[in-house]
């Protein structure tokens, strides 16, 4: 099964992510190569989880292990058999976090994503929880999901990611992808500061400021 | 051992197959890039204290697309034509990707996609009349009319000018390129129909560098300052000069060009290649961008590279259609 998944990213979704987005990534060398180590990427197009598996050198991309919707990615077999065993996703329950929150009580969403720091991978995660609508390249408010990783792995480097472009290649609700540049930036690993809140704020304007450096993006509804 | 000693006779047939002077200036180009990475490699030690990584990865570029240019002029028509596509689809893209900014034109970015395969499908079939007045008149009101289906009025003459701006010099006049090796044998060509698309290569690029060696070395007085900074009289006169001297003494040793033909071409292809080059860097200074990618490394995008051979690869085409050509 590693195997195949392999085989797959290397042979399969690295070519199509080239071909697709150019992946135009800029600092590729502050890349974690081993974990436990978390990347937070913004999100915009489900292209985003395929040029992220694909940016990495072959001998990494097995540790990389994307953070995703359970509703979304397990909700039929042939599709979560898909996420669990190629993709390779940890499950968040997004549904059962929005309860937690309601009734107060604790179950833990982010048992998997744990594990899997604790196994030495690498977690992919997009803290706006789920894709902007493309059309602004503008961030959306971030879930504090990462800052309690962080927390239980205050050693683990936190690495800033901004995608630029993917939300035009395969926007939301689209269902044909189209062709164009994106481009990666990967800024300088975030430290874990001891509070939950100013590590959010610094990790927010880390990716604003990689954004600032990312070619413009003039794509909008109104030229 | 067999084995090898097939392959070193499989490869020593195939390349005593080739014209003499195509070998001989792949060789002259080697030479030269293995000069060039040799002052690379000792310039560190002679003026240390300045970085030279960036000419050391431009060098390291170099290598790269000599060596894929070099493979495909001597595998022949159909990977060159593969090659060139391929190039004419980076470059497209990267134009796309910056140039376009309706997000209700992704049908038409996919159906340029289409216009790419299309044009290159008739360089494939050898159709050179198809290939004329595809992107100039039928791309040129198909992909507007498609533009005017999808019912986004706003921005939609300059969506549809982009369009075709892009099509016309990442494709059209790029696929020139390409067309060059569909010259028959018959024809008396001194280094074959890959030797006529070496040298415009050679020629472009070498034009591209001796421009900027020339301005490093003598530039002072600016030339379009609000448009290119680095360009400079003396860097464009120096290249101009070098160039069409490059042109008038090496060209018959890869073209059938002599006498006025060669004149010309050695007098007009070197500001054309100047001409791709401000053309494309005011585009990218609308856009607000200094390269168009980072695709080749030290170099910037592939339309950073290929913006000079935009312009020239049309011109030669033409020129040698006029002057010495029968096929075209």
């Amino acid at each position: 099964m590693r195997l195949l998944r392999f085989l797959l990213l290397v042979l399969v979704a690295r070519p199509l992510a080239l071909f697709m987005t150019g992946a135009d990534v800029s600092g590729r060398e502050r890349l974690p190569l081993k974990g436990p180590a978390i990347i937070a990427a913004n999100h915009a197009s489900h292209v985003d989880t395929l040029l992220m598996l694909s940016i990495f050198p072959s001998r990494a991309v097995s540790k990389l292990r994307p953070a995703a919707a359970a509703d979304y990615f397990l909700r039929d077999p042939v599709i979560g058999w898909f996420s669990r065993h190629v993709i390779g996703i940890v499950p968040v329950a997004r549904s059962k976090a929005g309860r937690r929150a309601a009734s107060g009580e604790s179950e833990d969403v982010l048992a998997p994503a744990r594990a899997a720091l604790a196994a030495g991978e690498i977690v992919l995660v997009f803290p706006e929880g789920t894709r902007g609508d493309g059309a602004s390249d503008a961030m959306g408010q971030l879930k504090g999901g990462v800052a309690r990783l962080a927390e239980a792995f205050p050693d683990a480097p936190v690495i800033p990611v901004w995608i630029q472009g993917a939300g035009r290649v395969l926007p939301k609700g689209a269902s044909v992808p189209v062709p164009l540049n994106c481009a990666v930036l990967v800024g300088e690993p975030v430290a874990w500061t001891g509070r939950r809140g100013p590590f959010m704020d610094a990790l927010r304007e880390a990716m604003l400021a990689l954004k600032e450096q990312a070619p413009p993006l003039r794509w909008s509804d109104e030229p | 051992m067999d084995f090898v000693g097939d392959l070193t006779g499989h490869a020593g047939r195939f390349l005593a197959a080739q014209p003499r002077p195509l070998l001989a200036g792949l060789a002259g180009v080697v030479v030269l890039l293995g000069v060039a990475s040799a002052i690379a490699a000792v310039l560190p030690r002679l003026k240390p204290g300045k970085s030279y990584e960036e000419l050391r990865l431009r060098i390291v570029s170099w290598w790269g697309m000599v060596a894929l240019l070099a493979g495909a002029l001597l595998l022949g028509w159909q990977a060159t034509t593969a090659v060139f596509a391929f190039i004419s689809f980076l470059a497209l893209r990267e134009f796309l990707s910056l140039a376009v900014r309706r997000r209700e034109d992704r049908p038409a970015i996919l159906a340029a996609y289409g216009c790419l395969l299309a044009a290159y499908g008739f360089i494939f079939a050898d159709r050179y009349m198809f290939y004329l007045v595809f992107i100039p008149v039928w791309v040129f009101l198909g992909l507007p009319a498609l533009m005017a289906l999808i019912g986004q009025t706003k921005g939609y003459l300059a969506s549809a000018a982009t369009f075709h701006w892009g099509l016309v010099t990442c494709v059209y006049n790029l696929g020139f390129v390409a067309f060059l090796m569909r010259v028959p044998p018959s024809e008396n060509l001194p280094a074959g129909a890959a030797g006529l698309v070496f040298f415009l290569l050679l020629a472009t690029e070498f034009n591209d560098v001796a421009q900027y060696v020339w301005g490093k070395l003598f530039g002072r007085r600016k030339i379009l300052p609000s448009v290119s900074p680095n360009k400079t009289w003396e860097g464009f006169l120096g290249g101009w000069i070098t160039t069409a001297a490059l042109i008038w003494f090496v060209g018959p040793v890869f073209t059938p060009l002599s006498g006025l033909g060669l004149a010309i071409v050695a007098f007009v292809l070197p500001a054309a290649g100047f001409a791709g080059d401000v053309t494309m860097s005011a585009i990218k200074r609308d856009i607000g961008v200094k390269d168009t990618s980072h695709a080749i490394p030290g170099h910037g995008g592939v339309l950073d590279r290929a913006d000079s051979l935009t312009f020239t690869a049309p011109l030669y085409f033409h020129l040698m259609a006029l002057f010495a050509l029968d096929r075209f």
